[in-house]
């Protein structure tokens, strides 16, 4: 089997504010094969956008990134300058949550798309407005050739984000990472734009990597997911696997917050306390403080990624491997250990099938 | 304070008369009627041609005392002006507000004595708090100025925090950055009951925080409800905290009302095409049933120029030409439950309901 599109392995991201050491990202392994759609879902802080970000090096100088990261079998890390303004937009991509911010107010939207297209391919600026028209038409904005000469002030939230997508999309990338892209947008254009997004990775192949913060949104666009708490990946598996079986105590009380099962004039299941502060974790489990199956062993040291089944992993000291896993662990075996740091076991493999069958 | 526990002062308003409560237990808390509200802007610098931002376009409603009215729709559709016209933030262009029964700025109910009485509770809880102040003098601030002595405002205060679940000696002190945002938002909840306000608006009050945080929030609210007896109106464009926490829900859509009724029969059954496009739009939490189609197309539209007759036609599955020049008027379609649309009317001639 040839490499995955993206691997990152043990991806560390430090932030030094002030005195302080900020981990924004503790060890975060990630593989997602080509074709395949992994949602990144946790709350404000918990390292989703800051993971995202180090896959394209868009962090500022100052922080410090450790571990490696793999895309396209190239070393993002060891990149030079030059190479890294071909690699993005090139090979990847990323659309982001306010596409009014993304865009440059005072150039026309059909000009930045053609500009990148020149920028890259090196054709001449006609052929790269051809490209745009193309490309809008293909995001199925309405009267594309009007819509290209449009500022960015001039469309809806909702066609700026179709546009944002269509600039993303503009050089042929193989990855495409999305930072939030609906959240900002209402919800019936939300549904829209997701299905486009579903659309458009299907039919080209995409690798694609989601944060969302939004359970549900995750579950429209993603094969699999993986939830994100303090700086870590705490569980992973198949979107269906998260949904109904969730392993994980932050994962559980997550779905059961959420209050679509609950009735009217019952309470809600909630999380006690508040995310964690990056800049004072716990030595262990970083949801420990707020876990109600906390035992002594879960503030000791960083809990170990337990397989449930194949292709499906909890960071909890009390997750129970389902039967299934104990039957045929044998013929797993491979690489990437470390799913959260220590003592995982070597031959342990994360799953990598396309979807969910 | 009063020598009656606080905690019994909500026992015996439910069971005495509350001495606030001036139009009985028949009147409605708030009544709403025909209210407008455009905003005028200029088409450019030196352009003559004005246009106007038709927020609030002629909108009626009631409030029970004691109910949850939910208040949803899409950016723009006016429901955050509605609520700033209510606490008079902003100034109506015309239509009444009763509250319990007396105008809102008459000489029956002046508007200090009714901001007293209704209270509101912003989305952003960093930038609605003042910085400079301490989160008990927050808390104080409001009934020191309605002439309550330090000591006692302090002592209220305290009191407000332990129900919000912030204990007193580890957080009056602070200052606003030195809380999350979940706490702070609990501070303004405090803040908005530092006056034993009637009335709580919440505008969008949890849709800032976590989910993790927002479930603690709205157990919260609901606790809070009960104890002091409010009354709330709860916007929010997340339809499942809606469902959760309201009696009655109302759609809005371009600063129109498109649906109004029980929450349940609005949830379930649905009788405008908006509430269901709407509805349909939720992401589907099976992933062996995802969403295929989008329910609507495009992006909801301007208010500054609105779509004649429906609001909703040009994005309707169920258009009909008389749509497009006839203004649906809200009709009754059992159990308080109105939608304005012309396929709910039986006698509006939609061609729909003569196929059927």
């Amino acid at each position: 089997m040839s490499a995955p599109m993206v691997d990152v392995q043990r991806l560390t991201v430090d932030f030094a504010v002030g005195a302080k050491t900020i981990r924004a990202a503790a060890g975060v392994d990630i593989e997602v094969e080509k074709g395949e759609t992994l949602a990144l879902l946790g709350e404000s802080g918990s390292g989703k956008s800051v993971t995202l970000r180090a896959l394209m090096r868009l962090h500022p100088k100052s922080a410090r990134i450790g571990g490696a990261i793999r895309i396209d079998g190239r070393d993002v890390l060891k990149m030079t300058a030059a190479e890294l303004s071909r690699y993005r937009g090139g090979i990847v991509s990323m659309v982001f949550q306010d596409p009014g911010l993304a865009f440059d107010p005072v150039y026309r939207v059909g000009d930045q798309i053609a500009e990148a297209v020149v920028r890259h391919t090196g054709v001449s600026f006609r052929a790269a407005r051809a490209r745009a028209l193309e490309l809008f038409e293909r995001v199925r904005i309405p009267s594309p050739e009007r819509r290209l000469d449009n500022y960015p002030h001039e469309m809806s939230g909702g066609m700026r984000q179709r546009a944002m997508i269509a600039l993303a999309l503009a050089c042929r990338p193989k990855v495409l990472l999305a930072d939030e892209p609906t959240t900002a947008l209402d919800a019936t254009v939300q549904i829209q734009v997701l299905l486009l997004l579903r659309e458009l990775q299907r039919e080209l192949g995409l690798a694609v990597i989601f944060v969302t913060h939004d359970i549900g949104v995750a579950v429209e666009v993603a094969d699999r997911i993986a939830v994100m708490y303090g700086g870590r990946i705490v569980e992973l598996g198949p979107c269906a696997k998260i949904i109904r079986a969730p392993a994980h105590p932050y994962t559980q009380g997550l779905l059961m917050s959420r209050g679509d099962g609950t009735a009217k004039g019952g309470r809600l299941v909630a999380i006690p306390g508040s995310p964690p502060d990056l800049a004072n974790l716990p030595p262990g489990c970083a949801f420990a403080p707020r876990c109600s199956r906390v035992i002594e062993e879960c503030r000791k040291k960083v809990p170990a990624a337990v397989i449930i089944e194949p292709g499906h992993v909890a960071c909890c000291v009390r997750a129970q491997p389902a039967e299934v896993f104990l039957q045929r662990s044998e013929t797993f075996s491979c690489r990437t250990a470390g799913l959260i740091g220590a003592d995982v076991r070597p031959d342990w493999r994360p799953h990598t099938t396309r979807r969910p069958s | 304070m009063s020598m009656i526990r606080e905690s019994d002062r909500s026992r015996i308003a439910t069971l005495a008369a509350d001495p606030q409560d001036r139009g009985g237990p028949g009147t409605s808390l708030l009544s709403v009627r025909g209210l407008i509200k455009h905003f005028g802007r200029t088409a450019g610098l030196f352009s003559q041609r004005r246009s106007v931002v038709r927020a609030v376009d002629g909108i009626d409603f009631e409030v029970a005392k004691g109910e949850t009215l939910g208040i949803v729709g899409e950016s723009g559709c006016g429901k955050s002006t509605t609520a700033r016209l209510i606490m008079q933030i902003i100034v109506p262009d015309a239509g009444d507000i009763l509250f319990d029964g007396e105008e809102v700025g008459s000489h029956a109910l002046s508007l200090g004595e009714f901001r007293q009485q209704a209270q509101m509770v912003f989305q952003d809880s960093y930038s609605s708090l003042n910085p400079r102040l301490t989160v008990e003098d927050t808390i104080a601030f409001g009934p020191r100025v309605h002439g309550l002595s330090r000591r006692t405002a302090i002592a209220r205060a305290h009191d407000l925090l332990h129900r919000v679940g912030l204990e007193p000696s580890r957080f009056a002190g602070c200052y606003p950055h030195e809380i999350s945002g979940g706490q702070r938002q609990r501070v303004n909840i405090a803040r908005s009951l530092a006056l034993e306000p009637r009335l709580l608006i919440l505008d969008e009050a949890v849709s800032a925080l976590d989910k993790s945080v927002e479930a603690q929030v709205l157990n919260l609210l609901l606790d809070l409800k009960e104890e002091f007896g409010l009354t709330f109106i709860f916007i929010s464009h997340d339809l499942n905290v809606v469902r959760f926490m309201s009696d009655r829900v109302m759609v809005m859509y371009l600063g129109k009302v498109a649906e109004v009724g029980p929450a349940e029969s609005i949830l379930a059954l649905p009788r405008h095409p908006y509430t269901q496009a709407l509805l349909a739009s939720m992401p589907s939490m099976d992933p062996d049933n995802r969403t295929q189609e989008a329910p609507v197309s495009g992006d909801p539209p301007n208010p500054i120029n609105p779509p004649s007759g429906c609001r909703f036609h040009p994005r309707c599955k169920v258009v009909a030409t008389l749509c497009a020049h006839s203004e649906p008027a809200p009709h009754d379609v059992g159990a308080g439950h109105l939608a304005a649309c012309h396929l709910a009317n039986p006698e509006s001639g939609h061609p729909r309901l003569a196929a059927a």
